[in-house]
């Protein structure tokens, strides 16, 4: 690890007083307030005296906010660092990764270019806003308690919804890429770094910064669209609807950025033998993540730029009363918005195809059909947007087209349980925690996509859209399907980030606990739903009561499971310290072969590949069972 | 899944044949559930016989579900037997046999899924350009149009209410929905400001309402009774609260209310704009 640090004097030598100034997250939060106000000052001052219609009546300025957001933005990407390299190129001075060099704790919260340190920013920057988004589902269940909204009121209802469904669908996105693929896809596939390490780091920070502008818009009083952000409410909002605006364009850039990068990386980085055929299936689903990220995200980016010149200067995008059209924004929203929910799926097929084999001890079942399938989701994705308006009269003759390829997707992700089916055959499987997550994914995910049969056919979405039929297919597809995995992930690669066991027993008391007030929480609103209760309402019917509570009480139950696994990860973590084995599954896989905690080159020798990781099992297809070999 | 059962024949002494075991609980599963499925749960699913739309609903419904029961019961029986039968013993370190998939069983699957969606989109597209799937916002210019005579009626949507205006009554406009039994009834949902949703749950209709647009929906209701109507896209802090009961009377009750309404609301009529399609909202911002 030493040899590789060049810099004279370590960093971490140095007093600390020396070491606050300087590059760092102190400087960039600074900046960043900086900038802000500098952004709210230009904003008031590009404004004044000029007839924004807005900004006189209500003493609202979205160009202000918005401005003050960039600036933020830009001032906290400066106060970390990430203007030193540009401008150092453009002075002449040789390319580096000097960011690199620095070593203990303090690169994790600053910028950091060694992939393996942004994989843990991300998990745990990504977590915390987990618990953000979860907090806000529970105060949604709390106020559904009662049928008249007396807890928070509806426009804080409203707030919630946004900030829940924003938070879970703009952070989850990158939840397992971020963390796990940016740590572990250059070691499965043989390398020292990612292509575009700074840009890595990058996709991180923006996100950050994403983040708390997101919740900074309980300052601004929120705002009433969820998180589709549809026009022209979006346009009548108040100003806390440019925090949305602002987090999920940076959202989009982050994601677009960590997809090319991925994709650089996968394409140009194999070490030598890792021929396509060969490739883990997770790197494969990261690949086909990553085409989605990149052609869907500019698309979010573009569309929330319209609705941003429509609150600040006033033009007409989306305001029919100006010429433009509603639909026009329900379009472009769903053209990224649909891809979306399959860039959060499809990671997950990766980590459960991944992890069986490991947990079966037994080869991936069907890789060829894993990979097409995959493949597949990820193309047809592009084509099935418009389901979510087959009630909207927007070409409507199209609707036997968008039901068919929307029925089409079932086929392809129907590839992948055949795989995990057929991996699960006669195989010798142990149930560690996150086999049990797998587990646990299969069925979730299976009623997820039952459910989207009903939804994906016009004469029966006519019942279900729009009421809490939907909300529960989307939460069983991804709460169920990517939250389960993103927790299957965790207990099975964490040890090797950290070094470090979790308590086996508590973790299988959060996956049981987890598991079963999930089904609880989220299959009475199929039928909630099905009786004709609407989603995003803090007023229902009374008939719907007995339920509603039901269902908040196992909400509750399920955050309690979270606050286990919390209690868990702080409890194993820092005071146990249980130090993990180099390769406790017996995996065949790469980034168990190095050792913990990996170097910061990864390999002294970049590996050659012979075969698939895969490589489990006794040759004969049924046989006496025979003990394993080294495993490894 | 049988790929080992299928290149090895003859299970070794002492196992089981998983593959016929699995199989039989799968199929006698199906066997008990689907009639219990279709005859006992079919009539029961939602959203009831309020009219021939909502009939055809609750067939497509019993359909899906049909289609969908074995599947379920496939995927989960097959986990729950493979959990139970296939186990790692406590603290073993056994191999699994090295089955890396099964050309035939993977184009099996392929063939039967995709027979099984395309099979479900054909008839899909057949119930949605018939009369039962009219009752799904259409659209300005529905590619089918159920034929007879229709009572036109207009759904305009706003900041959180529903009014109702009858073209053939003078344009009258009222404030709750009231539509004649055994009629079918051309909706026409326009929005004055933000995007809605008019959902009549009873009746199975639900059609957008945007602001500029003429959405057009049918419906025949053939029951006499009290519907839900909601807003189903959310709208604003109000949107829950976006809720009323509409009635479907006999011909003659409502020629009877309708005239009731022309004359309670004569000055209002009088007021209105001029009946048409569709509405733009006046291009007011906020703070004005």
């Amino acid at each position: 690890m030493s040899t590789t640090t060049v810099s004279t004097t370590p960093k971490s030598a140095r007093p600390l007083w020396r070491r606050l100034i300087g590059f760092n997250l102190l400087s960039a939060v600074i900046l960043g307030i900086g900038g802000y106000y500098l952004g709210w000052w230009i904003g008031h001052l590009v404004s004044e005296g000029k007839s924004f219609e807005y900004t006189g009546a209500t003493n609202e300025n979205d160009a202000a906010l918005l401005l003050a957001y960039f600036g933020g933005v830009i001032g906290f990407l400066i106060g970390l660092g990430f203007a030193n390299y540009p401008v150092s190129r453009m002075l002449g001075r040789p390319a580096s990764l000097r960011e690199k060099e620095e070593e203990g704790i303090g690169r994790y919260f600053g910028l950091c270019t060694d992939h393996k340190v942004v994989g843990i920013q991300y998990l745990c920057g990504i977590g915390l806003f987990f618990f953000v988004g979860g907090l806000n589902a529970m105060l949604i269940r709390t106020e559904l308690l009662q049928s008249n909204p007396t807890f928070v009121g509806p426009n804080q209802y409203l707030s919630l919804v946004g900030e829940h469904g924003t938070m879970m669908m703009g952070m989850m996105t990158s939840g397992i890429l971020g963390p796990f693929a940016n740590y572990f896809v250059p070691i499965m596939i043989g390398a020292r770094r990612m292509a575009f390490p700074r840009i890595e780091a990058l996709t991180f920070w923006l996100l950050m910064a994403a983040g708390f502008i997101l919740t900074s818009t309980i300052f601004f009083g929120g705002f009433p669209t969820g998180w589709t952000g549809y026009e022209p409410l979006n346009d009548q909002a108040v100003m806390g609807m440019d925090s949305y605006i602002c987090f999920f364009a940076l959202v989009g850039l982050s994601m677009a950025l960590l997809g090319l990068n991925m994709l650089a990386t996968i394409i140009t980085m194999r070490a030598p033998g890792l021929s396509w055929s060969r490739l883990p299936i997770f790197v494969w689903s990261v690949f086909a993540t990553s085409v989605l990220m990149v052609l869907a995200a500019p698309m979010l980016v573009a569309t929330l730029l319209m609705a941003a010149l429509d609150r600040t200067i006033g033009t007409s995008f989306f305001i029919p009363g100006g010429g433009g059209s509603s639909y026009l924004f329900q379009n472009l929203f769903w053209f990224f918005g649909h891809p979306e929910v399959y860039i959060l799926a499809l990671p997950a097929f990766g980590i459960v195809l991944e992890l069986l084999p490991v947990f079966t001890r037994k080869p991936l079942w069907g890789y060829r059909l894993a990979v097409s399938g995959m493949l597949g989701v990820s193309l047809l994705s592009f084509f099935v947007w418009q389901h979510h308006l087959f009630v909207s009269g927007i070409n409507a003759d199209l609707r036997p087209f968008y039901m068919l390829s929307t029925e089409i997707i079932s086929v392809p992700t129907g590839f992948i349980f055949l795989c995990v089916m057929g991996t699960l055959w006669k195989a010798r499987t142990s149930f560690s925690v996150p086999m049990l997550f797998c587990l646990g994914w299969a069925f979730n995910f299976l009623i997820g996509g039952l459910s989207g049969v009903f939804l994906s056919d016009t004469p029966s979405d006519t019942d279900t859209h729009g009421s809490f039929f939907v909300m529960a297919h989307f939460h069983y597809t991804i709460m169920g399907g990517l939250i389960f995995t993103f927790f299957a992930a965790i207990y099975y690669w964490v040890p090797k980030m950290v070094g470090l066991n979790f308590n086996e027993k508590l973790a299988k008391t959060h996956f049981w606990l987890m598991f079963v007030s999930f089904n609880s929480t989220f299959l009475p609103l199929f039928v909630l739903g099905m009786e004709g209760m609407p989603r995003r309402v803090s007023f229902y019917e009374p008939k719907f009561h007995a339920l509603n509570v039901w269902v908040s009480v196992s909400a509750f139950v399920l955050g309690f499971s979270m606050l286990i696994f919390l209690f868990n990860t702080v409890y194993s973590l820092i005071f146990v310290r249980e130090r993990a084995a180099q390769n406790p599954w017996r995996s065949k896989s790469l980034e168990w072969q190095v050792p913990t905690p990996v170097p910061v080159n990864n390999f002294e020798q970049i590996p050659v590949f012979d075969a698939d990781p895969y490589d489990y099992g006794t040759p004969l297809a049924v046989g006496p069972a025979q003990p394993a070999g080294a495993g490894g | 899944m049988s790929s080992s059962g299928a290149s090895a024949g003859a299970p070794p002494v002492g196992e089981p044949n998983h593959l016929r075991r699995f199989l039989t609980i799968w199929i006698v599963a199906t066997l008990i559930a689907l009639p219990l499925v279709i005859f006992v749960l079919g009539p029961e699913l939602p959203p009831g016989h309020g009219s021939e739309q909502a009939t055809g609903h609750v067939t497509d419904n019993t359909v899906l579900l049909a289609m969908g029961t074995p599947v379920l019961l496939l995927v989960t029986i097959y986990l729950l037997y493979a959990v139970f039968a296939f186990r790692q013993p406590r603290g073993g370190v056994l191999e699994g046999p090295a089955v890396r998939g099964h050309q035939g069983l993977q184009t099996a699957w392929i063939v039967i899924t995709s027979t099984l969606v395309l099979s479900l989109a054909a008839y899909a597209t057949v119930r949605l350009l018939g009369d039962e799937g009219a009752g799904s916002g259409s659209g300005p210019t529905p590619l089918t149009v159920p034929p007879g005579k229709k009572l036109p009626v207009q759904v305009i949507a706003q900041q959180w209410a529903f009014t109702y205006r009858y073209p053939t009554y003078g344009g009258v406009e009222t404030t709750h929905l009231e539509l004649p039994v055994d009629q079918m009834v051309e909706l026409h949902v326009t929005s004055l400001d933000v995007i809605h949703s008019f959902w009549a749950y009873q009746l199975g209709v639900k059609a957008d309402a945007n602001p500029g647009v003429d959405n057009v929906a049918f419906v025949e209701p053939t029951k006499i009774q009290t519907f839900e109507v909601h807003c189903a896209e959310l709208c604003g802090i109000w949107h829950g609260g976006m809720f009323d009961h509409g009635h479907v009377v006999s011909a003659a009750d409502f020629e009877t209310w309708i005239h009731q309404q022309q004359v309670t609301f004569a000055p209002a009529t009088k007021a209105l704009p001029k009946y048409s399609k569709t509405y733009l909202p006046e291009p007011t911002r906020r703070g004005e």
